[in-house]
């Protein structure tokens, strides 16, 4: 490879990703007088997090008094089945009110409670309403203005830059390689400090709400830097994604439409959420549809929660199990009807953007006619398995925030916890990478010439069409590593899984290396068939239902699994699973945790 | 249910240098938008076929082109909008240079975005640093939040696209992101004299044009655009202070 082909950046830190997380992070290490580098697959400001609708959990107390982080906390530790990292939970907890009023120091403008503080929403999950929200665009907002923040900070941004390998000199990260889509040129950042912030995995499901660049491509860099993944077998499906017209399938309608009154029902008209009340929650939630409705109106001193605020999990579970016994929707979902609890000009108001993708893409009114809905993978808990204080992963210098770090969710993420979240961890990623900076061990010429060959092979082959392997295996991952898993079907996985290894190896790319999402795509394969082994082999090995990971060989949860995780490694050539148990909750904590009970 | 129909597109295919419109086939079903077909032709016809998306919703201003010569998200346009026999011919933004095939180079609108001078919040209302502001005061600069940054208005502005004077000109989404800021209950910060001098506010003659292609409905002209004019006709040229002037002199 001619070195003039490539183009050469040192940096004190380098963050991958542009979502939420890493604006955060970015910011964060900037202030702490870092030279850094921003790095985005995709444009600034189009990251996923503009995807995100319903709000941002922070325990203000701005709606409801009694809130405080302890509530929160214990939220969300009983919202992951317990196998939360707790420091992670109780540091997110703690700091999320902070995060929230910075972003307001910086121009958000969140929707307001008549005294004029921050409005806050509820959300399934959560005790209080705790999310403080703008409509239905939250992310969006989150997103302009950490944008705005970040580009009066001296930050670097290279965008439509994909990274596609970590170089790890002496134990320690040292710079990594990508490429430019506009030009397929190569690039390589000289760093001691790396902040992953990639996002999640979703494009490894064939019905998913997430975008093409969700291929797990942090996890998978972590990964073959030798970092640890965690809790790979947690992955979220939401449960109320659009299922009709076909190309819309798997686009995510926002918890907010429960967390605004609406409520779910079969075929048969029947509010089923009722029916579902797991043991754990028994007694939260309103048992009757008058006391639901009342909560609704406003009366939420003396009646409880609608059953359709369950954690996610629960209510994905119970939407299967209702279209599995044949009382779905024609299209093969269930209704969501906010148009018989609540005013067109309210849900307009609430919910302007749901208005506005169902009128246009599914010509459906929703302030007079249900939502057709069902499951569609969302998020993933799982990830980069890090220290809570300082996010740093087990490769030093390598650092996750955000959806790409694991631990904080547990077996399942409550709605609004992930907003919170990379901004609490984007901000302590950035600090930590900031202040431990260290100078870069040399990076060996013939690695960087190894990685940018490998990136290059498919121009060489005249073989399969990348697109045509991507499409299979999400069609894998989809019928056999979906909502509800076996172990027949994870073994089938694993074997298919190998297949298209193989044939990924052989996927050929024709034109040039300007712009070429054939290229793009190819590359992307790699990060989705090791994120997409990693789920299924976490899952098998997981022997119980727990969150987001349901077995149906193992629909009960154990005791003894709760606080042990599925920790995976690469080892020489072979993903290596294994079982270690979590540091026990200390004893203060888990009284609060018990409080609520 | 789901009709399937033949439907023919013609895409641009090419670089700033040289391209052409080039026909496709595609099997298009129910409910399917202008984005799908064009996936549907990179996946199985063309997989070199450089386009731009993420969100597929409408949220994200990714997937901006021109149908059928007017600008429009590809994501938020059906199939169906067209009559059955009707070719649908996908063009990139006319007012960017073109990288390739639907891409274009839209980094000029980060540059500009950049030297718009910084949110400067007032000193917090209350002792515990957080501020109060109500609804209805938020709700005015929210609505030029609700910018996707798409770009479809810069793309239509023919200040931009036929006089390309984006070396002077600020264009309609970089007004409405000063007017955010501007209309802010908390800024404090005076944007009057970068609007008019480098962000060239005065080119606007007030078509509209902006306003009716903006997919989020964002009445640019009227709310953004129109009342940042009067603020810096109101600095520059307030007929009392001239009249002052004249007497006083």
């Amino acid at each position: 490879m001619p070195p003039q082909d490539i183009r050469t950046h040192d940096y004190d830190v380098v963050v991958i990703g542009a979502g939420g997380a890493g604006l955060r992070a970015a910011i964060e290490a900037s202030a702490h007088k870092a030279k850094v580098a921003l790095v985005c697959k995709s444009l600034l400001g189009k990251a996923h997090t503009v995807m995100a609708e319903g709000g941002v959990a922070a325990a203000l107390a701005n709606v409801m008094s009694e809130d405080n982080w302890r509530v929160h906390f214990r939220d969300t530790m009983r919202g992951g089945k317990m196998h939360n990292n707790w420091r992670m939970a109780q540091i997110h907890a703690q700091e999320a009110p902070d995060r929230v009023n910075e972003l307001e120091a910086w121009g958000a403008l969140f929707d307001r409670t008549p005294d004029g503080r921050i409005n806050q929403r509820p959300f399934g999950g959560h005790t209080y309403s705790r999310l403080a929200h703008v409509g239905d665009r939250t992310g969006l907002e989150m997103i302009r203005v950490l944008q705005d923040k970040g580009v009066h900070s001296g930050i670097d941004v290279h965008m439509e830059c994909t990274i596609t390998r970590l170089f790890v000199v002496g134990g320690r990260i040292a710079g990594a390689l990508g490429y430019f889509r506009e030009t397929g040129r190569f690039v390589l950042f000289k760093t001691g400090a790396i902040v992953l912030a990639t996002g999640g995995i979703g494009k490894a499901w064939q019905i998913t709400s997430n975008s093409w660049e969700y291929t797990g491509d942090g996890h998978a860099l972590a990964y073959e830097a030798g970092a640890e993944l965690i809790d790979m077998e947690f992955v979220q499906f939401h449960p109320t994604g659009m299922v009709w017209p076909p190309s819309v399938r798997g686009i995510l309608v926002t918890e907010g439409v429960r967390g605004e009154g609406g409520v779910l029902k079969n075929s048969k008209g029947e509010r089923f959420m009722f029916r579902y009340m797991p043991d754990m929650f028994k007694g939260d939630f309103a048992e009757t549809e008058a006391e639901s409705d009342a909560w609704v109106k406003g009366e939420r001193k003396k009646n409880r929660r609608p059953p359709e605020l369950l954690t996610r999990d629960v209510v994905a579970r119970a939407i299967t199990k209702e279209i599995a016994e044949g009382r779905g929707s024609p299209h093969g979902g269930i209704y969501l009807d906010i148009a018989s609890k609540q005013n067109p000009d309210y849900i307009k108001k609430k919910l302007p953007s749901m208005y506005h993708q169902f009128k246009e893409l599914a010509r459906v009114d929703i302030t007079k006619d249900p939502m057709e809905i069902g499951p569609t993978t969302h998020y993933v808990m799982g990830g980069v398995k890090v220290d809570a204080d300082t996010q740093e992963s087990t490769v030093a210098g390598l650092y996750a925030a955000g959806e790409v770090g694991g631990g904080m969710h547990g077996a399942n993420r409550l709605g609004g916890n992930s907003l919170s979240d990379l901004l609490v961890f984007g901000r302590r990623a950035g600090q930590y990478a900031a202040s431990k900076r260290n100078a870069p061990g040399v990076i060996p010429d013939h690695d960087v010439e190894n990685a940018i060959r490998e990136v290059l092979q498919p121009f060489e082959r005249d073989g399969e069409n990348p697109f045509a392997v991507q499409s299979a295996l999400q069609a894998v991952m989809q019928r056999n590593a979906g909502i509800i898993r076996d172990k027949s079907g994870l073994e089938t996985a694993l074997t298919e899984l190998e297949k298209l290894k193989a044939r990924a190896r052989t996927v050929g790319v024709t034109g040039s290396r300007e712009y070429n999402p054939g290229w793009h795509t190819a590359i992307d394969l790699h990060s989705l068939l090791i994120v997409a082994e990693a789920t299924a082999r976490a899952a098998l090995e997981r022997t119980e239902s727990r969150g987001g990971h349901t077995r149906s060989d193992y629909p009960e949860s154990t005791e003894q699994q709760a606080r042990e995780q599925i920790v995976i490694k690469k080892e020489g050539d072979r993903m290596v699973v294994r079982r270690e148990a979590q540091p026990p909750i200390p004893a203060d904590l888990m009284t609060l945790i018990k409080e609520g009970k | 249910m789901a009709s399937t129909e033949r439907r023919t597109l013609r895409l641009f295919r090419g670089t700033r240098e040289r391209g052409e419109l080039k026909e496709y086939q595609v099997a298009a079903g129910e409910g399917m938008v202008v984005l799908d077909a064009v996936h549907a032709i990179q996946a199985e016809q063309a997989p070199d076929l450089a386009v731009r998306w993420n969100c597929k919703a409408g949220k994200c201003g990714s997937c901006s082109a021109e149908i059928n010569g007017k600008p429009r998200l590809m994501c938020m346009t059906r199939m169906s909008d067209y009559a059955p026999d009707e070719t649908i011919t996908v063009t990139p933004m006319k007012a960017f240079p073109v990288i390739k095939d639907l891409v274009t180079d839209v980094s000029w609108n980060y540059e500009v975005n950049k030297r718009i001078p910084a949110f400067q919040p007032r000193k917090p209302d209350a002792p515990d640093g957080t501020w109060r502001m109500y609804q209805y005061e938020v709700e005015r600069p929210q609505e030029f939040r609700k910018c996707i940054e798409c770009f479809l208005c810069q793309d239509v502005c023919h200040v931009l696209r036929t006089h390309e004077k984006h070396d002077a000109f600020m264009g309609p989404a970089m007004l409405v992101r000063a007017a955010v800021y501007e209309m802010h209950p908390l800024d404090e910060a005076d944007r009057r004299d970068h609007l008019r001098h480098e962000g060239g506010i005065g080119y606007c003659n007030i078509t509209k044009c902006c306003t009716d292609v903006c997919p989020e409905s964002i009445t640019i002209t009227d709310n953004a655009i129109i009342p940042l004019k009067e603020r810096v006709v109101d600095v520059n040229y307030d007929p009392l202070a001239a009249l002052w002037r004249k007497l006083t002199r």
